[in-house]
């Protein structure tokens, strides 16, 4: 039996560590990883807990983050709990068994702390990384700081090992920003963090022989559109789990998530929709612009990236008159993903707010209170006028002349 | 416990505890199936298998069907060696942790995969998962060709073979590089076990395969697998073929113990020149016009002399 934490009420933890203890504490059977900046104090320290004896599992140092995930594929499939964690260039190389994870409908963790996708070279958060998983069938779910880092661990093992889900989630946070910066964290207990997930329930189990499964079959234009239509279907269907979850985790611990978490939205004009940290500026900005500058402002942020929460956002941005879409990812030739989920929701909707597409803080490039103030001055000016003063993409925090695309 | 299971002859092997159904699509005269049925008889163990995308995969697996009649993972063309790893693992810590349904049952793991995926692309997972010691039998069907997708050469493809990006010309013998000595390379990973094994050695094969399962840690088997379509010859000359690789000792039968100590398992009591393997299959044909002569006679030499550091290296005992 592994040896329990002796966890305090507050510990001092960054986004890193809350993730390993997080990942200690579901008891998890195997972890094959493979170290990157921003995620390695991950995997460090889940080894040092493995060399403390605080980990009865397997711990498996691969040599690529593609072997990292093929052998917690392997393992999963073999009937048991099992996470990793990654960033960037590592992500990009998983990506080919990340469709493959969730084409099996293998319940991994993994952890992404978000960092931007080179060329240039870059170590620092953007959500280049996130965006590139979002069709891979896995769930996202976004933390925007280290508090969150930890509960959505906990949240994504009970949500991805629902015997009516059965998918692959991942965990993001923001690299350095959230993964390096430490922070007051109310963690659970071992035994009531463990309670909460519960016990892996094995399924198709590769490690009972009495019934032998076959994993990784070949379907070809007679089978491979149903079978993919089916792992829609599962992740759509995995939305009222994870609504069940997070109230559940409400219940144990008071702190509330939602699919769609919003701010100061019930009188608000103009709102910026946004992922990560982002939010947690977008906040402070938003309460200083109603106080200091009279503009109803608000914030709405996506928590779960995949499935997309398509109705929930439209509800939540259905009395607004301008709002802003935040890509902190490099657009290449389009507007920003986040941009064309929201705008996709408001178009289904019955009424039609100005959409302005903001890319920002690319490799880390830092978004200022004074960068989102303009933002807000813009939408009310938008939310004013009835029409939109810039263009529909614009680039904030750039050196140069102002990039802004599409009329 | 898992013990070695005696098998007296050929029909009680081919008959004993078949887990490997005959409904495949493999081609008639692949040597495939021979290895990859010949393994899940040797053992009455439980066993966990993975294999890379290739022939045997996409031939065994197609949904809704499957020929596997014992837990099986396909991920990608290169990961077989780590899925089955990962697989290995969860197997050692369920076993700890006490959720296994059978938990004194034994249990091996193995994983396939052609030439293409093991000495090119999936070299890299091989390699690591050997490393870290996992407690597994890697077989490397070797048919020296990317059968599956139309004959496309690999690190495997011997000098001299006409494959389909290495096609031989008007100005071209064909492939130009040197087959990879990719048994050499696992021996000197360490590996406890490493051996070459020919189907038409059947039980030289079952003596390995029953070794590399009974090994504790990561074993590497080359096993030739003659292909009738790529090779070039008729489906029920696979065996005969084969025959002439091993009589002619372009593919020489041995094993590795730890990296370091190499028996020979087969000495042919009458050594063929290796002209006569080369001509009974249509991949080599060209090289007996005039021109390349000296392709051919490279070919003798180069066996010549790697039959002579076999049996150099076993009378070393080093």
């Amino acid at each position: 039996m592994a040896e329990k934490w002796d966890i305090q009420e507050v510990e001092v933890w960054d986004g890193n560590f809350a993730a390993a203890q997080a990942m200690r504490q579901a008891q998890i059977d195997v972890v094959a990883a493979y170290p990157i900046t921003p995620s390695t104090p991950i995997v460090e320290g889940y080894a040092k807990f493995l060399s403390d004896g605080y980990v009865d599992g397997e711990f498996v140092m691969v040599e690529s983050e593609h072997a990292a995930m093929s052998g917690c594929v392997g393992a999963a499939a073999a009937g048991g709990r099992v996470a990793t964690a990654t960033s960037s260039q590592g992500f990009a190389l998983m990506v080919e068994v990340l469709y493959q994870a969730s084409g099996m409908r293998l319940p991994i963790v993994l952890n992404v702390v978000n960092r931007a996708l080179a060329s240039p070279l870059n170590v620092r958060g953007d959500h280049g990384d996130m965006y590139l998983g979002r069709d891979s069938g896995w769930i996202q779910l976004d933390a925007f700081n280290a508090q969150e880092a930890y509960d959505l661990n906990l949240i994504a093992f009970k949500v991805a090992e629902d015997k009516a889900v059965r998918l692959p989630t991942m965990v993001h946070q923001d690299g350095f920003i959230t993964s390096h910066t430490a922070q007051n964290i109310y963690p659970l207990t071992d035994d009531v963090a463990y309670s909460f997930i519960g016990d892996y329930q094995p399924v198709d189990e590769m490690l009972d022989f009495t019934k032998p499964v076959t994993y990784g079959a070949q379907t070809e234009e007679d089978w491979h559109y149903e079978h993919k239509a089916k792992q829609h279907k599962a992740i759509l269907d995995s939305r009222p789990v994870i609504d069940r979850v997070f109230a559940e985790f409400k219940e144990l611990t008071g702190r509330e998530y939602k699919r769609v978490e919003s701010y100061m939205m019930e009188d608000a004009d103009v709102a910026i929709v946004a992922l990560g940290t982002t939010v947690e500026t977008a906040k402070m900005v938003a309460k200083e612009m109603r106080e200091k500058d009279g503009i109803k402002a608000g914030v709405v942020a996506p928590r779960c990236f995949r499935p997309f929460p398509f109705d929930n956002v439209r509800d939540a941005l259905k009395n607004v008159k301008a709002l802003a879409c935040m890509d902190r990812s490099s657009p290449a030739g389009a507007l920003g993903a986040l941009y064309n989920e929201v705008a996709s929701a408001m178009y289904s909707g019955d009424t039609k707010p100005l959409i302005t597409n903001y890319i920002y803080g690319l490799g880390g490039r830092d978004l200022t209170v004074e960068a989102i103030k303009d933002i807000y001055k813009e939408l009310d000016a938008n939310a004013k006028s009835g029409k939109r003063t810039g263009k529909i993409q614009q680039f904030v925090g750039l050196r140069g002349p102002k990039l802004e695309y599409f009329e | 416990m898992s013990t070695i299971k005696k098998i007296k002859n050929l029909k009680e092997l081919s008959t004993s505890n078949d887990r490997f159904e005959g409904a495949h699509l493999l081609c008639p005269g692949c040597a495939h199936s021979i290895i990859v049925r010949e393994l899940m008889n040797c053992t009455d163990d439980n066993l966990v298998i993975s294999s890379n995308t290739g022939c045997l995969e996409v031939s065994t697996a197609v949904y809704p069907y499957t020929s596997w009649d014992t837990s099986w993972i396909h991920i990608g063309f290169e990961n077989a060696a780590t899925a089955v790893a990962g697989a290995e693992a969860m197997y050692k810590a369920r076993k700890r942790k006490g959720t296994l349904k059978d938990p004194d049952a034994p249990v091996k793991f193995v994983a396939f995969g052609g030439d293409g995926s093991t000495y090119d692309i999936g070299f890299q997972w091989l390699s690591g998962a050997v490393e870290r010691g996992h407690d597994f039998t890697y077989i490397c069907l070797d048919n020296e060709v990317y059968a599956n997708t139309g004959g496309q050469r690999s690190s495997s493809t011997p000098r001299g073979a006409s494959a389909t990006t290495s096609p031989a010309g008007r100005v071209s013998y064909g492939e130009k590089m040197m087959k990879k000595d990719l048994v050499g390379i696992m021996a000197a990973h360490g590996a406890p076990y490493v051996a070459q094994m020919a189907p038409n050695k059947w039980k030289d094969m079952l003596k390995k395969m029953q070794t590399a399962l009974a090994t504790e840690g990561p074993v590497y088997l080359n096993a030739i697998s003659a292909c009738t379509t790529e090779w070039k010859f008729d489906p029920k000359d696979t065996i005969s073929i084969t025959d002439l690789a091993t009589d002619s000792l372009v593919f020489p039968l041995y094993e590795i113990i730890n990296g370091r100590e190499l028996n020979i398992t087969y000495r042919p009591k009458n050594i063929i020149p290796v002209k006569d393997y080369l001509g009974a299959q249509g991949r080599f044909k060209h090289l007996f016009k005039p021109e390349w002569k000296h392709i051919l006679d490279e070919w003798q030499k180069n066996v010549d002399a790697q039959w002579e550091y076999l049996q150099r290296r076993e009378e070393a005992k080093v």
